[in-house]
């Protein structure tokens, strides 16, 4: 049988995934492509990529020797021009005619260029193809205003693009009364402008262009409702029009809005001719994302290969992939009552919106809107593909994480195997679990090598992580939490090697079990690490330069570039005297103070080439570190107690000032703070931190794994009516089990919700020694106490430290003269930051 | 080897005064530069002190690494990295730092600027 020879007008993403499906089809075809533009098919969806830190190289979809390998005869910058489709033949601008058994075209879409006058002026742009960005990127360099007239998808996207490079003031004009109108409704467009607002980006809705001002170049628009906006940069992003003109030509049926009238095989009316992509007709339809014209290329190739496939329509739902915002769009996002109900989260204080619509009955979820946080997209977008029944109360599916650490897993079990993952690359949900039962797929990376899931738009690689976790767990698998690339271990793992290995410094840490030269993730964790294990001076053995920013200088570093210095203040007990010298210094290195949270006082703006100075004053009139730098103790707050207090049932504060200084200077995976209160009353607010300590008639309640901050979390109670000994002893264990066991950055609240017994297990290895490690960890801890040394102090006296202590190498007695202040209230304050170029 | 070339060779400063796999600032001609000792791949890198992000004069504080085989730098304040040989932002971002020729004689550390 002689070979058939199939011709595809279209070198884009959809044709050029037509070739990769039709080559992997039984049967001897002969493929020849002809494409308008002159390089090979490129990754249009990510085309912004290209205006930002991707190359050309980056955006291909094949290796250059590809079309060889699989015998494809590639003519780039040769659009085919006529068609005869009697004889079977096309034409091609340079004068190629080639005889066809089988026509596709995937000639894709151009911008819709709305006929208003002066669109053809210079600095008015199109963003579709890879001359375009050219052409605006190098435009850019003398625009100052830019204007984007669409304010859908794409015309997002290329806003964004503007004020990414450089023009800040941009603005995108819609004709709609809102945003994005085809896939959110009004409230969700408040909440996405106010959103886009902040990134630089100007909303003008409702408004229609009535012509371009300028005389050769754009200086503005002008609207019909006579209202001018000033730019001198413009992109036209109003819709897609369907490069249908050479089937016209040709004879094929067009739909009376434009596009190649396709059946569910992606025949034409033409039974030799095939359509795809959003060149494509079907149903009525355009569809102008990248997954349908995938199943598209797919069907037809089966068509073409004899295979029975259909196209039956394909899911619209959107996530906008614009850095830092979150919108997406599922389901049916508009239909309202009387066919659904809908259930509605406004939150303007955290620019949050969402809209879930269900059916009347409650069981099924049809649709929905998420603007401000789209973490839970990929699960609702299952919900609705799969018909999935909803919880009880489905009001919950809004609220996204649970508080209590949970994480949606139950969601997956309940998934069907056939649920498509990827929509991209149609993977579904087994192909991804067999991946990691069979291939051994550990990682999301390895996933994609194996099935291509999640290579597309990327919006499913979240839900292919969760699905990795999920199905390595469920084989019993252990999920390894390494630290970065340079260590294949977890904080954990590297804890007991360290010790074992009686390792001191980063750099031996480095040279015995991890690889290359180490990065700003693994060194904080290592540098921690030997400080919990060994408690040494933080800046010797050459750890100083693998020390977090604020440990390396031992103070917290400021806008400007300026540090603060906070003295400990044990339980918040404070003498007259040190008072003073606290207002010495202050004036004397001209800071500015201020009584912090902790019970302390927080001294800002101070120059590097002081800080040793600032110190040695402090510690002369009896002051230490406080900490504040480090992933440490911070402070143990108190109320006044049973010496004044009329309620107070024990001194509160003596026993605050004690267990602050047991455990000042202590590295841990996070900082540590704590409270003692004299009574119920609880003014030290003890149970709010990661271990709080009240008073009752009988001893002490003790209160572990509280949390202020961003996701607060009351204290939970370990022990009660014990007495100060047994207390410190049961620190002593807790503390030492949380600093083994914990991930970096990980506060003592989050670690009891990711401990599986939670709180009772907790008990059960402090309190009853199920672990039987309370006597190493008691020694451990009481070593640690013992090696104790303010740091400061080692600091200023050693000359080796000291030294580094000083902005210019090259002119030690110089401050930084850049670093500028404002007057407020009688004091000093940062500058705000200087102008800066990205956001 | 030396070519002919109309690179001016500044002075910067003397080897102990700097700091082994970490930075120094210095000033040259009024330009804060950062100057790091790649000690672990032996190899001394100069960049513009300046971190581009929020301008804030701060690079040379910053904690060095490698990305792959990339020798980079993390700024203190919002952790964006900088490649140390080509300066390039390696955080994604549109934004790259200025880059010096750094050579070592006779204890000496000199960069053109
Ligand atoms: C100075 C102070 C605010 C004040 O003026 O009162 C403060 C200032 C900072 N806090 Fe705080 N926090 C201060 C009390 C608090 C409190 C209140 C308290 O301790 O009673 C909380 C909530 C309680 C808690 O932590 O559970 C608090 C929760 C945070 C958090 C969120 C922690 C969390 O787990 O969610 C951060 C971020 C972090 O540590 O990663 C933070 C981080 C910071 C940093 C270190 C941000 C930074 O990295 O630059 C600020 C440094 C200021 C500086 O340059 O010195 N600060 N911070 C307070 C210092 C207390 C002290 O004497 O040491
Ligand atoms: C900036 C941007 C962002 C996007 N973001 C997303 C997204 O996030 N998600 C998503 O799903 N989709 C997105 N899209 C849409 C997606 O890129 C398209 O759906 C997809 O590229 C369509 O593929 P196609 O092959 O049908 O058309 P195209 O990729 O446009 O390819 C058609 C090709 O045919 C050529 N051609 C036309 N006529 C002829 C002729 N006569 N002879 C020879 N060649 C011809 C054209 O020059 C073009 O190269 C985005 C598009 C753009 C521009
Ligand atoms: S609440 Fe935020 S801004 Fe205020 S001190 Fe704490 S970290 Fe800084
Ligand atoms: S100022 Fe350097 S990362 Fe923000």
């Amino acid at each position: 049988m002689r070979e058939k020879r199939v011709v595809i007008i279209g070198n884009g993403m959809v044709g050029h995934r037509f070739c990769e499906k039709i080559s992997n089809k039984k049967g001897d075809f002969k493929l020849i492509v002809f494409g308008e533009e002159p390089i090979r098919a490129y990754d249009r969806v990510h085309l912004t990529d290209y205006l930002g830190k991707k190359t050309l190289d980056d955006l291909f979809m094949s290796e250059n020797r590809w079309y060889k390998e699989n015998n494809i005869d590639l003519h780039l910058g040769d659009p085919i021009k006529k068609i005869d489709t009697t004889k079977k033949r096309v034409f091609s601008i340079k004068g190629l005619s080639i005889d066809y058994d089988y026509l596709v075209f995937a000639t894709g879409s151009s911008a819709f260029v709305p006929p208003i006058p002066g669109v053809e002026k210079e600095g008015v742009f199109l963003y579709r193809n890879i001359n375009d960005l050219d052409l605006i990127r190098e435009y850019t360099s003398k625009a100052t205003k830019g204007a984007v007239i669409g304010g859908g998808l794409l015309g997002l996207e290329a806003a964004k693009a503007l004020v990414d490079l450089g023009i800040n003031d941009t603005a995108v004009v819609e004709f709609a009364p809102r945003l994005m109108p085809r896939q959110i409704d009004e409230l969700a467009s408040n909440t996405l402008q106010t959103k886009l607002k902040s990134l630089g980006l100007t909303c003008l809705l409702q408004k229609s262009t009535d012509h371009i001002v300028g005389d050769r170049k754009i200086e503005g628009l002008s609207f019909a409702d006579e209202t001018q906006l000033e730019a001198d940069i413009l992109i036209i992003s109003a819709g897609i029009k369907p490069r249908d003109e050479l089937a016209k030509a040709a004879g094929l049926t067009i739909g009376s809005r434009g596009g190649i009238v396709v059946d569910e095989h992606m025949r034409t009316s033409d039974p030799a001719i095939f359509a795809v992509g959003e060149c494509a007709l079907y149903e009525e339809m355009i569809y102008g994302l990248v997954a349908p014209g995938y199943e598209m290329a797919e069907t037809a190739a089966a068509t073409i290969a004899g295979e029975q496939k259909v196209f039956s329509g394909f899911d619209m739902s959107t996530k906008l992939k614009l850095m830092g915002v979150d919108v997406a769009s599922f389901g049916d996002p508009f239909i309202s009552e009387p066919y659904a109900y809908t259930i509605l989260l406004e939150d303007k204080n955290k620019g949050i919106y969402k809209r879930l619509n269900i059916s009347t009955d409650g069981k099924r979820l049809l649709g929905g809107i998420l603007v401000g946080e789209a973490s839970s997209y990929n699960m609702l977008l299952q919900t609705v593909n799969n018909n999935m029944p909803l919880p009880e109360h489905p009001e919950t599916l809004l609220l996204g994480e649970t508080s209590s650490g949970k994480s949606s897993s139950s969601g997956l079990e309940a998934l069907p195997d056939n649920a498509l993952i990827c929509s991209c690359e149609g993977v579904t949900k087994a192909t991804i679990c067999d991946a990691v039962t069979q291939q051994n797929c550990e990682d999301v990376d390895s996933v994609r090598k194996c099935t291509k899931a999640g290579s597309g738009c990327g919006g499913c690689v979240p839900m292919i992580k969760d699905l990795v976790t999920y199905t390595m767990k469920q084989q019993g698998k252990y999920i390894r939490n390494s630290i970065c690339e340079h260590f294949n271990f977890s904080r954990q793992e590297l804890f007991d090697l360290i010790k074992i290995h009686e390792l001191k410094s980063y750099d031996e840490v480095l040279d015995n079990f991890g690889t290359g030269h180490g990065c700003e993730s693994c060194k904080p964790v290592v540098s921690s690490l030997l400080a919990s294990l060994w408690n040494e001076m933080i800046l010797g053995k050459g750890n100083d330069v693998a020390q977090d920013s604020n440990d390396r200088f031992l103070a917290n570093i400021q806008r400007g570039g300026t540090y603060s210095v906070v003295p400990r203040i044990p339980g918040g007990e404070i003498t007259p005297e040190k008072l003073i010298t606290i207002g010495e210094v202050a004036k004397k290195y001209n800071l500015y103070t201020k009584i912090t949270g902790g019970q302390r006082i927080d001294l800002f703006g101070a120059h590097l080439n002081d800080l040793p100075f600032i110190w040695e004053e402090l510690i002369t009139a009896g002051f230490e570190s406080g900490h504040a730098y480090g992933k440490a103790l911070r402070t143990v707050k108190s109320c006044v107690g049973s010496t004044w207090c009329r309620y107070g049932l024990h001194d509160s504060v003596s026993f605050a000032i004690q267990i602050e200084e047991r455990y000042r200077g202590i590295r841990s995976p996070h900082k540590l703070k704590s409270g003692v209160s004299g009574c119920i009353r609880e003014c030290a607010e003890a149970q709010a931190k990661d271990f709080g300590i009240i008073a009752t008639e009988k001893g002490w309640n003790l209160y572990v794994c509280g949390n202020g901050g961003s996701k607060p979390q009351h204290a939970q109670l370990l022990a009660s009516d014990i007495d100060s000994e047994t207390c410190i002893k049961y620190l002593d264990r807790f503390l030492m089990f949380y600093i083994r066991t914990a991930d970096p950055l990980m506060r003592t609240a989050t670690w009891l919700n990711k401990m599986e017994g939670g709180i009772d297990y907790l008990r059960n290895v402090v309190v009853n020694d199920s672990l039987e490690m309370s006597e190493t960890w008691e020694n451990e801890m009481q070593a640690l106490v013992n090696a104790y040394q303010c740091e400061w102090k080692t600091a200023v006296n050693d000359p080796n430290i000291r030294k580094r202590f000083v902005h210019f190498v090259n002119a030690p007695d110089e401050k930084d003269d850049t670093v500028r202040f404002e007057e407020m209230r009688g004091q000093k304050k940062a500058t705000g930051w200087n102008n800066s170029m990205i956001y | 080897m030396e070519t002919l070339t109309s690179t001016s060779w500044k002075l910067a400063c003397r080897v102990e005064d700097t700091i082994e796999n970490g930075g120094v600032c210095i000033k040259l001609d009024n330009t804060q530069i950062a100057l790091f000792y790649f000690k672990r791949r032996d190899e001394w890198f100069a960049t513009q002190n300046e971190c581009p992000h929020k301008r804030q004069m701060i690079l040379s504080r910053g904690m060095i690494g490698s990305l792959g085989d990339k020798p980079k730098v993390a700024c203190p304040f919002h952790k964006k990295t900088f490649a140390l040989d080509t300066g390039e932002c390696l955080s994604g971002d549109e934004c790259s730092i200025k880059t010096y020729p750094v050579k070592v004689e006779d204890n000496l550390i000199y960069i053109a600027i």
